[in-house]
């Protein structure tokens, strides 16, 4: 279970994260949408302990874990996963290296021993197989010159490999055309699982007809300003975000207000 | 006396005793460079090319004179070689050279093609001084240490390529410094006609806080193919200066890796010119440098003649303390029409008070040219920080990993997998947390 309480972050003095509360259940899945600028990519980022944003005020409590106390690393062996809205190129670094690495320092940190190359090669050849990477990206430099598509295949490949109580998707749709589009959500929607708590955030509804979430939340200026179901989220394909803004402004313009 | 006198006197007196004295062209060639060594000094920082790597101080510095015929600590030389040769299996061909001397019971050389010679450049005096008098070279233009190097070598190696010959295996020049009190000036020469091919590698390791003078010639006939690595990994005491000059003929194709590892300073010089059209060349070169180390490299790339295309990768490591200079220059002639010239020289500063210079210029007088350039100093990308991070692997490895993969591209360009392997190593050996990440390459 994951609880956010009145979360505030900035970056560079500006103020980002003015209040955000959020509760995920285990095993449930939560969409967050907004419009540019809202906040969305702030709150994957310093969920997954990016020190460009200062957390100033508010906590993330995550089952009893003090989640922001937490370097990035850390937070990532205990089961966090942020799959990039921009997966970084790193040359020189084969995709094999590093995703041994990873899975391994992940494996170390729950008591499981690491693979050895035989194994590895085996686990992750099955998880290439199932979200329809080839073999040859094992060995080519991680993301450096992948397409669009075959980054986020490659953070779903991840995902897969590190197995993660709580993942958290930002904007995995971005740039993505309609096959591979549903070819990512099948790999996410197979990785579903009681144990398993996502946060998918986007910024259209179109990928929650593929990742069907359990609610819905609106993001704007820096706050969830609306939660619902699966509706909410066709409302906001129907009206756009211009009644959303309209109505943040107005809240913003309330709490001003008060003394 | 002033220090410089005590160099030329000391050439003077060692002339007449250095392999080749017998030659009259060596001994008028050696006075005109001990006198040119004279004229000019030590380079100061008053000069342009030497503006980052002065080395006045190597006026006050007092260098003992090599040992005689026979070094002290035979063992060193010996196990040096055995953990090299080891490195490629036994195979090859090795050229030993130790304190600037030819080690002939160290020396391993397998059996060679017809028309192919690999010998010591002090018993090439002997067997084939016309042959060694046309590529010896002169001190005419030289910069004053390559003028000293010229006076004072007395061995080397030279190779020799009959036309159309190959040698398929590596052929290995170790030089290895051993009493660490001497001072060794040697020459490579090697001769490549016409459509020959080798990969000749030299290791300098050992050295003390020896100053060592090394020049390298090459002569790439029509169509020939000479690749040369030069892997310096000396002692941090020690001092190199070295050059690299390579001229090539039509059709013909010369590499030179340079990988910078070891002493206090280090400086290099290469250079090549294209004398004939459809030369291909490739400059590749990695440093690093931490403490108060000094590394520069000074390359030249002289498009001369048409349809030449030239590739140019340079990196650096700069840690601690140290420098890391770089300076490439890429003339391209009127004549030079449809020139290819690709040349880049990035950085990394691995802390604070690193320092990394990287000058890059072009001179184009052609008009049908493609021409890049490009030269960055720079820290570890956050981003790519951040992304191995949030996949639980630590900062410390993190950082360890980027680093090295940032220098292993300049690696990954040696062709023969021995030796890339061997100067992969050799990096790993450099870097914190190589051995971890060797484990797991």
């Amino acid at each position: 279970m994951l609880k956010i309480n009145n979360l505030h972050a900035a970056v560079d003095g500006k103020a980002i994260l003015k209040g955000l509360n959020l509760e995920v259940g285990s095993g449930e899945v939560h969409a967050i949408m907004g419009p540019n600028g809202s906040g969305k990519s702030t709150l994957a980022q310093v969920l997954a302990g990016r020190d460009t944003f200062t957390v100033t005020d508010g906590s993330v409590d995550w089952d009893g874990t003090d989640l922001l106390a937490l370097p990035a690393e850390e937070r990532a062996r205990a089961g966090l996963f942020l799959a990039f809205q921009y997966p970084v190129e790193i040359p020189g670094v084969s995709n094999a290296y590093f995703l041994k690495a990873a899975v391994n320092a992940v494996r170390r940190h729950r008591g499981l021993p690491e693979y050895d190359a035989m194994d590895f090669l085996a686990r992750v050849k099955a998880e290439m197989k199932a979200v329809g990477m080839k073999e040859e990206f094992l060995y080519r430099s991680v993301n450096e010159g992948f397409s669009g598509g075959e980054k986020k295949r490659n953070e779903v490949l991840q995902m897969a490999l590190l197995e993660p109580r709580l993942a958290v998707l930002d904007e995995t749709d971005s740039g993505l055309d309609i096959d591979a589009l549903k070819i990512v959500a099948e790999g996410v929607n197979r990785l579903r699982s009681p144990e398993r708590s996502m946060i998918v955030i986007t910024h259209y509804q179109r990928l929650l007809d593929y990742i069907v979430p359990d609610k819905v939340h609106v993001l704007s200026q820096g706050r969830i300003v609306r939660s619902g179901g699966r509706e909410l989220a066709l409302e906001l394909e129907e009206h756009g975000y211009g009644w959303i803004d309209a109505e943040g402004k107005a809240t913003k313009t309330a709490a001003g207000a008060r003394p | 006396m002033s220090e410089i006198d005590t160099w030329v006197a000391r050439q003077r007196e060692r002339a007449a005793h250095l392999p080749g004295a017998a030659l009259p062209w060596l001994t008028r060639r050696r006075a005109d460079a001990i006198a040119r060594f004279a004229d000019l000094g030590w380079p100061t920082s008053r000069l342009e090319a030497w503006r980052h790597t002065s080395l006045a101080f190597l006026e006050q510095q007092a260098l003992a004179a090599p040992p005689s015929d026979s070094y002290p600590d035979a063992a060193h030389p010996a196990a040096t070689l055995a953990a090299l040769r080891a490195a490629f299996d036994d195979g090859g061909h090795w050229l030993v050279f130790v304190d600037g001397q030819f080690a002939p019971t160290l020396s391993v050389i397998g059996t060679l093609p017809t028309g192919v010679t690999v010998s010591a450049l002090s018993e090439a005096f002997n067997t084939a001084p016309d042959a060694v008098e046309a590529a010896f070279g002169t001190a005419d233009d030289s910069a004053s240490p390559y003028a000293l190097n010229l006076a004072l070598c007395g061995d080397g190696a030279f190779v020799r390529l009959a036309r159309g010959t190959a040698l398929e295996q590596l052929l290995h020049l170790v030089f290895i410094g051993a009493t660490g009190a001497a001072d060794s000036h040697l020459r490579n020469l090697i001769v490549a006609d016409a459509n020959s091919e080798a990969s000749i590698v030299e290791h300098h390791v050992g050295g003390g806080a020896t100053l060592g003078t090394v020049v390298t010639r090459v002569q790439a006939a029509q169509d020939a193919r000479i690749t040369h690595v030069k892997l310096q990994q000396q002692d941090a005491q020690a001092i190199h200066v070295a050059q690299i000059e390579a001229e090539q003929a039509r059709g013909s194709h010369f590499a030179s890796h340079s990988l910078s590892f070891g002493a206090r300073l280090a400086r290099n010089d290469i250079h090549t010119r294209f004398d004939g059209e459809g030369c291909e060349t490739l400059f590749n070169g990695l440093y690093h440098v931490d403490g108060r180390r000094h590394v520069d490299h000074h390359t030249l790339i002289e498009h001369a003649m048409p349809l030449g295309t030239s590739r140019e990768y340079y990196r650096g490591l700069v840690d601690g303390n140290a420098r890391g200079v770089f300076a490439g220059r890429i003339i391209v002639a009127q004549d030079a029409q449809r020139t290819d010239a690709v040349q880049r020289c990035d950085n990394l500063l691995l802390s604070k008070l690193a320092e990394a210079d990287a000058r890059p210029e072009l001179e184009i007088y052609a008009d049908d040219v493609k021409c890049a350039h490009g030269a960055t100093v720079g820290q570890i990308d956050e981003d790519a920080l951040f992304y191995l991070r949030a996949r639980g692997i630590d900062e410390v490895h993190a950082r360890q990993l980027l680093t090295y993969a940032f220098a292993a591209e300049v690696i990954e360009r040696i062709a023969h997998d021995a030796l890339r392997k061997h100067a992969r190593t050799a990096l790993l050996a450099r870097l914190p947390g190589g051995a971890m990440l060797e484990e797991l390459l």
